[in-house]
């Protein structure tokens, strides 16, 4: 839980600047993530969490400032060299591919790799032994915990150096929500860094290394996840008075 | 925005259903409305089936049909039903991927057909066709599927990208112009009148008994075998190919096969190449079965086959070549024998009509089609 310290940034937000039309969403937003980090972007309703995800994978390009990966400029870039590089997402709701069997569903995660997959489907199979069992299952008859294994294994599948999260609690159960944040957890360990966007503050903290608030497009806080669990304006704007 | 294996979920024909449980929320109307629905069911049901039982009593009776042309009718059937099936699995594949119909389709086929038949020519001219037609065959096949391929290609470069977030009736309208362009730049280039492919060689158009009871003309039996090999073929391409997966997670899910470094502009493209190959496969397969083109050949069997595609449950390949024949059989069966055993004179004449009912009673009857799934919107997180 203490803040790594690192020569280059896997991923970096210097001064980052967007916009929709003549809306300003993101406002000189800076982020660093060092390898093998969980970091967490919190913040509620349109306060441009997705939009720095979209920014990230060259779904929306800043109009000033740049995303780095590796030391290396990627803003501007499209999704499918960004995707290249090693950045991939686990999207909100899981979006599987339902009609392709789960095997399908995982071997499209490495569809700009033309090397042997077997390594990286053990290593998934490792992690959550259920997705062998069902390997030949249409993903769309899967429950949705294992339709969350399989997200989280589709998004493994490129060998990404950052894996982004979007809202990995978003509708789930709660029993489902503690199982997927363990997923999360799992995979940060086995040395994939994690960039996690959540609204579960409470959640997202407790695995989390550190985070950054997100309010109207400014980050207004950044801080270890320890310290932002004490902070007593984050108490009372994320966290809830029960806690 | 979600669609399954080239299956949208949003059903094309799930608006006819939407329609009937929006007048059943009327109380007036609500019993109404099923009940001339239910009169219809039943009534095709007695309409067919007594002329299918006519039929038969008559053909056991030595009158009316007999079994050769009982056999003649069923071949003819399965060899045109199969040129459908060609046909279809373009509007089926655009279908899937980009959630309209393209109706320019037809066009794309009648424009295969028609550059190949300026090259049968030429072959025929120099002898070719007659001293090695299995060439001249493979020659113009490949032209046909080049011309339908590029043709394809440019109406989705030049009439479609531009409108790909444009709602779907936009694409849809759009489509029924490019076909009337396409028409009558075909009628401006090469002119109005009929052409005739030159008559295949004498071995194929006498019959060959396949198993040794049933006779089949040759030319029937490589249109059987042509369009399997090339079902087979697109089978593989798409199941078992990585352009093939691609195409399908573009079909259900463009935004994530995008995050899955996916070209999806690239995917779209190969979709409509695809669909054209076959469409220009399909035009030989025509100039085997009938020979003749025109500039306004593409617009009935292009509205067939789409026919058929909705038949096989739209968006689904394997329905699309079942529906394709099923649609034939129909026409060439159901006219004769249904239509026949009615006692309806000149029943011959009258395909149209049961290809377009076999339309309407799918509706009524299945509106998913023989293959389709019923998923409606929501069922996706």
């Amino acid at each position: 839980m203490t803040d790594t310290v690192s020569t280059t940034p896997v991923l970096e937000f210097r001064n980052v600047n967007t916009h929709y039309g003549p809306v300003q969403i993101l406002n000189g937003v800076n982020i660093t993530i060092a390898e093998g980090e969980m970091v967490c972007l919190l913040g509620g309703n349109a306060s441009g969490k997705t939009t720095t995800l979209k920014t990230i994978l060259g779904m929306v390009t800043p109009t000033s400032g740049e995303v780095l990966l590796d030391g290396e400029v990627i803003s501007g870039m499209s999704t499918t060299h960004i995707v290249e590089r090693g950045v991939s997402m686990v999207p909100e709701n899981r979006r599987l591919f339902a009609r392709m069997t789960v095997l399908e569903n995982l071997e499209i995660g490495a569809y700009l790799r033309s090397d042997d997959l077997t390594e990286d489907l053990e290593r998934i199979f490792e992690l959550f032994p259920r997705v062998k069992e069902r390997l030949a299952q249409k993903a769309g008859t899967l429950s949705g915990g294992e339709q969350q294994m399989v997200a989280v294994g589709r998004a493994m599948m490129s060998r990404p150096k950052v894996l982004l999260m979007d809202e990995p609690s978003m509708g789930l159960a709660p029993v489902l929500v503690a199982q997927n944040f363990d997923i999360i957890e799992r995979i940060n360990k086995a040395g994939t860094t994690v960039f996690m966007v959540e609204q579960n503050a409470n959640m997202a903290l407790s695995i989390a290394d550190r985070g950054y608030v997100l309010q109207t497009g400014e980050i207004v806080l950044a801080d270890t996840a320890e310290n932002l669990l004490a902070n007593p304006q984050m108490r009372a704007a994320y966290l809830g008075h029960t806690e | 925005m979600a669609a399954p294996l080239l299956i949208r979920r949003e059903d094309e024909t799930s608006v006819v259903s939407k329609t009937v449980s929006k007048s059943r929320a009327g109380k007036f109307r609500d019993g109404w409305v099923d009940g001339f629905l239910w009169f219809i069911r039943i009534a095709a049901i007695l309409v067919v089936g007594f002329g299918i039982f006519r039929s038969v009593v008559m053909t056991l009776n030595g009158e009316g049909t007999s079994i050769d042309a009982w056999e003649n009718l069923i071949v003819s059937g399965v060899a045109q039903g199969a040129m459908y099936g060609m046909l279809a699995l373009g509007y089926s594949m655009v279908y899937g991927v980009l959630g309209f119909i393209n109706f320019a389709h037809g066009e794309v086929f009648m424009g295969g057909a028609m550059v190949s038949f300026f090259v049968a020519q030429a072959l025929f001219d120099n002898g070719v066709w007659e001293s090695n037609f299995a060439l001249s065959l493979f020659i113009i096949l490949i032209v046909a599927v080049l011309t339908s391929t590029l043709i394809a290609v440019i109406v989705e470069r030049v009439a479609y990208r531009p409108l790909r977030d444009a709602p779907r009736i936009i694409p849809l309208i759009t489509s029924i112009g490019i076909s009337f362009f396409l028409q009558y730049t075909f009628a401006g280039l090469f002119g109005e009148g009929v052409k005739t492919y030159p008559t295949p060689p004498d071995y194929l158009r006498n019959k060959v008994n396949v198993l040794g009871f049933l006779p089949i003309e040759g030319t029937k039996i490589l249109v059987m075998v042509v369009a399997l090999i090339s079902m087979i073929g697109l089978y593989f391409y798409v199941q078992k190919t990585r352009a093939g997966r691609a195409m399908r997670a573009v079909a259900e899910d463009k935004e994530i096969a995008a995050l899955m470094g996916i070209n999806v502009d690239r995917t779209i493209v190969s979709t409509f190449a695809v669909g054209g190959a076959m469409a220009g496969v399909a035009g030989i397969l025509w100039a085997l079965l009938f020979r003749s083109i025109s500039f306004i050949t593409g617009f009935l069997p292009g509205i067939k086959a789409f026919t058929a595609a909705v038949l096989g449950g739209i968006g689904n390949l394997a329905g699309a070549m079942v529906g394709g024949i099923v649609l034939g059989l129909f026409e060439n069966v159901g006219t004769i024998v249904v239509l026949g055993g009615l006692g309806i004179p000149g029943a011959g004449t009258l395909k149209d009509v049961i290809s377009f009912s076999a339309l309407v009673l799918v509706l009524v009857f299945r509106p998913r089609g023989l293959f389709g799934e019923r998923l409606s919107h929501e069922d996706r997180p």
